[in-house]
């Protein structure tokens, strides 16, 4: 660029807004965002070429860690290519209950949005309330699949788990608690100036450059795009659930917020609708070691947008190819657009609006006794103690922290 | 399901309607594309196609027949060439994957940006993992290798391997 007031700013590769290595060159002149390149790939991992030195089932689990949100999307679009090319038909009762994990799955995504969205424009009121009532659909989903994230539910042919009654009225309850609080939530959008103010004409996309873009998901929908997999092109049991496709007209964060806790309050009633009709049966089909040839390309709506897979089978135990395109590929192409002449402080709310895919696998502890005689839960007091025991063992007394800090710096002066 | 009045069934009968009429639309658009269009399953439908056609296909379907999104690219290592699949979908929730022969180690296809802005990063994810040779992709910047990856080194050719690599970075 000639223009001698524009500098150049680079955002990232560590931690551009959010906890993801992506590189954004913005060129500014003042605080307005002229121009914008994106440099990628600091994540990649060779996943593909991994794939195809494995064994089919071996390829679920390391496609699961491709996302730690998106894992049961990853694995379920892998599975269902495979299952074409090997022509195995999932038992009713095995399709119901992935459905019904990628909808938990959906809740578990949103909210987490919803908490990451408050963050970025300083509202972390809502990050802390939205976060907490996701420990609900993360305690299900621990409950059901043994695990809060890459729940290694799905198998070639099915699940691996199914459901007892008492876990099919759990589900039932903190659905109506999850609802009632999303409730609360889609009113603090339509209402709470705050949220409205801060959000409106921020990352703007039209719907014409949705189109342009192919942009997927949430951020297409809410650039008035009525489009979703699960209707469009149903997998699963899709074609037997009844909900509608949440869009909305805004053309910006603030219709993304929308639509994402729309989308909320059509999981709910999915979820009520597969917990009634869940038919009795088995829960997987037998699947072959080895896979035929063929190739099969398979979609599912992810909560971030479409994930598309393509599989090749060769006839032995391990594919021949395995392609994987998740969405933020193609939303992140669109960021540049809706960061054209904003200002340089909207840049972490816009892209975090599009929900670009990050890890979060960190998760609580409950301890046993290795012994098994005072076996249980320990109180957080109690792991306390075990925690500064175990520093007083190494030489580290927290309880002289202070003192010692004094006369460290006494030493220093 | 008690539920199911108004969304079209999966497997309701006759099936495959639109997917002929695609097929035909692509056959009189294109006679040398017949026989080479094969249905797989509802809205799967996959094209042969030469090299030196796609530009025409892909911009009649995109034109013509509503398919304004390119999901991905798949590339492949065939042997003795390379695969390119261009995974084109629209509205009616058809996946029309369009597929070209292209050559190892000479000029590959022309670049699909014109068309689809979002082709950039899918093509230069070929070019960098199998080493499609792209005519025309706007210079920027590559993906998804690092700067410093050696050139001539294509990860997703089958013969490949880790080893390559290393020896590749004692020469330099």
């Amino acid at each position: 660029m000639t223009d001698k007031d524009v500098i150049k700013v680079p955002l990232g590769p560590q931690h551009p807004a959010l906890k993801e290595p992506g590189n954004f060159t913005l060129s500014l002149r003042g605080e307005n965002v002229t121009d914008m390149t994106i440099r990628l790939g600091y994540n990649h991992r060779g996943i593909e070429k991994a794939c195809e030195q494995r064994s089919y089932l071996n390829d679920m689990y390391l496609l699961e860690r491709i996302c730690g949100i998106c894992s049961h999307s990853h694995t379920t679009a892998y599975v269902q290519a495979v299952e074409e090319i090997a022509a195995i038909q999932v038992p009713a009762r095995g399709l119901y209950l992935r459905t019904l994990v990628a909808e938990l799955e959906r809740i578990h995504s949103h909210l987490l949005w919803l908490g990451v969205a408050g963050h970025e424009i300083g509202f972390d009121t809502l990050l802390m309330y939205s976060w907490r009532d996701r420990e609900l659909v993360l305690d299900l989903l621990s409950m059901l699949t043994g695990n809060r994230v890459n729940y290694g539910f799905n198998t070639i042919g099915g699940v691996r788990k199914d459901i007892t009654e008492d876990q099919r009225n759990d589900i039932l309850k903190a659905t109506d608690t999850l609802e009632e609080r999303t409730k609360v939530y889609a009113e603090l959008a339509g209402n709470e100036v705050t949220l409205s103010k801060r959000l409106q004409n921020v990352g703007r996309l039209t719907k014409a450059d949705v189109v342009r873009l192919g942009v997927t998901g949430p951020t297409g929908r809410a650039s008035g795009i009525k489009r979703d997999v699960r209707k469009d092109d149903p997998y699963a049991i899709y074609s037997e659930l009844e909900f509608d496709v949440v869009t909305s007209d805004h053309c910006d964060v603030f219709g993304r917020t929308l639509v994402r806790v729309g989308e909320l309050l059509q999981t709910y009633k999915m979820i009520r609708q597969i917990l009634k009709n869940l038919p009795e049966g088995p829960i997987s089909a037998k699947a072959p070691r080895k896979i035929p040839k063929g190739q099969a390309v398979s979609r599912y709506e992810a909560p971030r947008g479409e994930d598309f897979h393509f599989v090749r089978g060769n006839g032995t135990d391990k594919p021949e190819r395995v392609k994987v395109r998740a969405p933020t590929m193609v939303n992140m192409q669109a960021v540049p657009l809706m960061m054209k002449d904003a200002q340089l402080a909207d840049m972490p709310i816009t892209l975090a609006a599009i929900d670009p895919c990050f890890s979060c696998t960190d998760r609580m502890i409950e301890l046993h006794d290795e012994g098994g005689a005072t076996s249980g839960t320990y109180s957080w007091a109690h792991v306390r103690q075990l925690g500064i025991q175990h520093h007083l063992k190494r030489g580290i007394d927290f309880a002289n922290l202070n003192k010692e800090l004094a006369s460290w710096r006494e030493r220093i002066k | 399901m008690s539920n199911e009045t108004d969304s079209p069934s999966v497997a309701a009968a006759p099936v495959l309607a639109t997917e002929q009429k695609l097929q035909k639309d692509l056959e009189t658009a294109f006679p040398d594309l017949v026989g080479k269009i094969t249905l797989q399953r509802v809205r799967r439908v996959w094209a042969d196609v030469p090299m030196q056609s796609l530009h025409a296909v892909v911009t009649y379907a995109k034109e013509e027949l509503g398919f304004w999104m390119l999901c991905t690219i798949t590339g492949t290592d065939e042997g003795a060439h390379l695969g390119l699949m261009y995974h084109l979908a629209g509205d009616a929730g058809i996946v029309l994957t369009v597929v070209i022969a292209a050559p190892k180690d000479g000029p590959g296809p022309q670049t699909l940006t014109p068309l689809y802005p979002q082709a950039d990063l899918y093509e230069r994810e070929v070019v960098d993992l199998l080493g499609v040779q792209i005519q025309g992709l706007p210079e920027g910047n590559r993906y998804p290798l690092p700067d410093e990856w050696p050139a001539g080194q294509y990860p997703l050719r089958k013969d490949w391997t880790r080893e390559m690599l290393e020896v590749s970075k004692e020469n330099a």
